[in-house]
């Protein structure tokens, strides 16, 4: 293992720190904890906070700031927070009107963002969560967890926030977040494994000419490897998979992200993104705004998803609002 | 047992827990995401850490021990054993012993908290294939009237071959489930972590 690290067991904090360094004029850390707040604290809003195992950066503390999340709980690398971290954003970032947990469909995620809930509501604070789901590689069915939540939860992020930032109530809030997770779908593929730096070595193997279809973005392996193919294959499998599970056509409008799993070049991205508007003018398909770039991260896994988060107007409009983060800016 | 002896088992789950850090994980590495030893030994080292601050009552000492779980642990493992334990050690409040009856008490409750919190049974591939197993030889052990440390030869016994159980079945529930019938013919590293714990109480019983 060779990584820019000091003791793997300060991964986490020291990358913390560090952004708050950075970005001191976006947000900060919670002393004692692994949370970043927004460095202004917004009064008379609903408050939005996400979180999860570190290692997808800039996921989730990069989304810290106007029109997106007002707080995020980082967890060990690959393993959701404590809930008493998340219980400790949650108090941070209440400004009176409520709190919405967005969760990412984890076992362990929902576990702890759960008890987190129950500790806050015990302190009297309104707390509300939606959990997202967008991952088609895995479908959800009685014998599974449910499909997991992916790069996806960006989308929601955006959404979700703008309609806070606009002043609106919790339910409302709620209500637009649970919207996009319904009509945003992700696919992806790995190209190489990642390593957790307590872990030491590669989640899983993969061979020189494979790839791992439909992986997690925690390293876990996906639904099958593959033989490599090439760029427009490869986004021809991913679409196909999304447009199964999502059929859209002509006259649908969306919003696109080619996210990269953090070990891959953004001239790749680009690559796989010429096939995607491809194919969407192909099937009449109009695509109102384009991500690319490494948004939800596997450490330094090389390989790509692509997210679709199909339009109405209501979402156009939230999509369209301002963002200022680390991670988004709009 | 009392709660100073209690203190000395929780020592060597502690201990025991680190032995396996690395066995756990490459467990874990296979079906899941490749953690779980790393992340109860996290848990069980700042057990460790309190141990000597904690009361010698041993419905007191599971509770903090559950706590700590909760809050070191992570994952989906933080919160289901530190409901386990917390659980066991509501079950038992107020005795200053505590012997096999109790063990059950503390087992049966530990298990109801983790089908509760984590919406699972038994034949899900998870940490209840070996501890229901357990719990229920040694209350059959019991009703036998056997004495203690038979009793958890045989739990330990029935937790092993859940273990191996688990290497029949599909993981229908945490992280393994989205492998689907690629995760068959791999153990569970959740009832491995079981197994580690009770292997640990029998042999303090030895």
């Amino acid at each position: 293992m060779k990584k820019l690290i000091n003791k793997p067991e300060n991964v986490e904090v020291e990358m913390l720190e560090g952004m708050e360094f950075a970005h001191g004029d976006l947000l900060r850390k919670l002393e004692g904890f692994n949370v970043l707040v927004r460095a202004n604290k917004k009064q008379g809003k609903v408050a939005l906070v996400s979180g999860g195992g570190s290692g997808h950066e800039p996921a989730h503390g990069g989304y810290v700031g106007t029109g997106m999340l007002d707080g995020a709980v980082a967890g060990a690398m690959f393993t959701s927070p404590t809930p008493d971290q998340v219980f400790e954003a949650v108090k941070a970032v209440d400004a009176g009107k409520g709190v919405l947990l967005v969760i990412k469909n984890y076992t362990g995620d929902v576990l702890n963002f759960e008890m987190a809930a129950d500790m806050a509501e015990m302190e009297g604070i309104k707390v509300d969560k939606v959990v997202v789901n967008d991952d088609v590689a895995v479908m959800n069915s009685l014998y599974t967890t449910g499909r997991r939540g992916v790069a996806g939860t960006v989308f929601v992020h955006k959404i979700a926030g703008a309609m806070a930032e606009r002043g609106a109530e919790l339910d409302e809030v709620k209500r637009v977040a649970e919207k996009a997770i319904a009509n945003v779908r992700t696919m992806g593929v790995a190209l190489t494994p990642c390593t957790v730096p307590a872990a030491g070595k590669p989640g899983f193997d993969l061979a020189e000419d494979e790839m791992e279809v439909g992986l997690g973005i925690h390293g876990e392996p996906g639904t099958h490897k593959s033989k490599m193919l090439p760029a427009d294959e490869i986004v021809d499998l991913l679409l196909g998979k999304i447009f199964e599970d999502m059929p859209m056509g002509k006259g649908d409008k969306v919003a696109v992200m080619v996210n990269g799993c953090g070990g891959t070049p953004v001239s790749e991205l680009y690559i796989l993104n010429r096939r995607v508007a491809g194919v969407m003018k192909e099937k009449g398909i109009e695509v109102k705004k384009t991500l690319v770039g490494n948004y939800m991260t596997s450490i330094e896994m090389q390989g790509g998803a692509i997210s679709v988060l199909k339009l109405d107007d209501e979402l156009e409009g939230l999509l369209n609002e301002p963002a200022d983060t680390v991670g988004l800016k709009l | 047992m009392d709660g100073q002896v209690f203190k000395k088992l929780l020592e060597e789950i502690a201990e025991k827990i680190k032995e396996n850090r690395q066995y756990l994980t490459d467990l874990d590495r296979v079906i899941g995401d490749g953690d779980h030893g790393i992340n109860m030994d996290r848990g069980f080292s700042k057990v460790l850490e309190k141990i000597p601050s904690m009361p010698d009552d041993v419905s007191m000492c599971m509770k903090q021990t559950g706590m700590t779980l909760v809050s070191t642990v992570g994952g989906a493992a933080g919160p289901l054993y530190g409901t386990a334990f917390m659980k066991a050690g509501d079950a038992i409040k107020g005795k200053e012993e505590v012997g096999v009856e109790e063990a059950i008490l503390m087992m049966d409750a530990a298990i109801k908290g983790v089908m509760k919190l984590g919406k699972s049974t038994t034949g899900e591939k998870t940490m209840l294939d070996s501890l229901v197993p357990a719990y229920e030889a040694l209350k059959e052990c019991l009703e036998a009237g056997k004495e203690a440390k038979v009793c958890f030869v045989e739990a330990v016994e029935a937790a092993e071959a859940g273990v191996e159980y688990t290497k029949t079945i599909i993981a229908t529930k945490g992280r393994a489930s989205y492998l689907g019938e690629r995760s068959i013919g791999h153990q569970d590293p959740g009832a491995t972590s079981s197994l580690v714990i009770l292997t640990v109480v029998r042999d303090f019983l030895a």
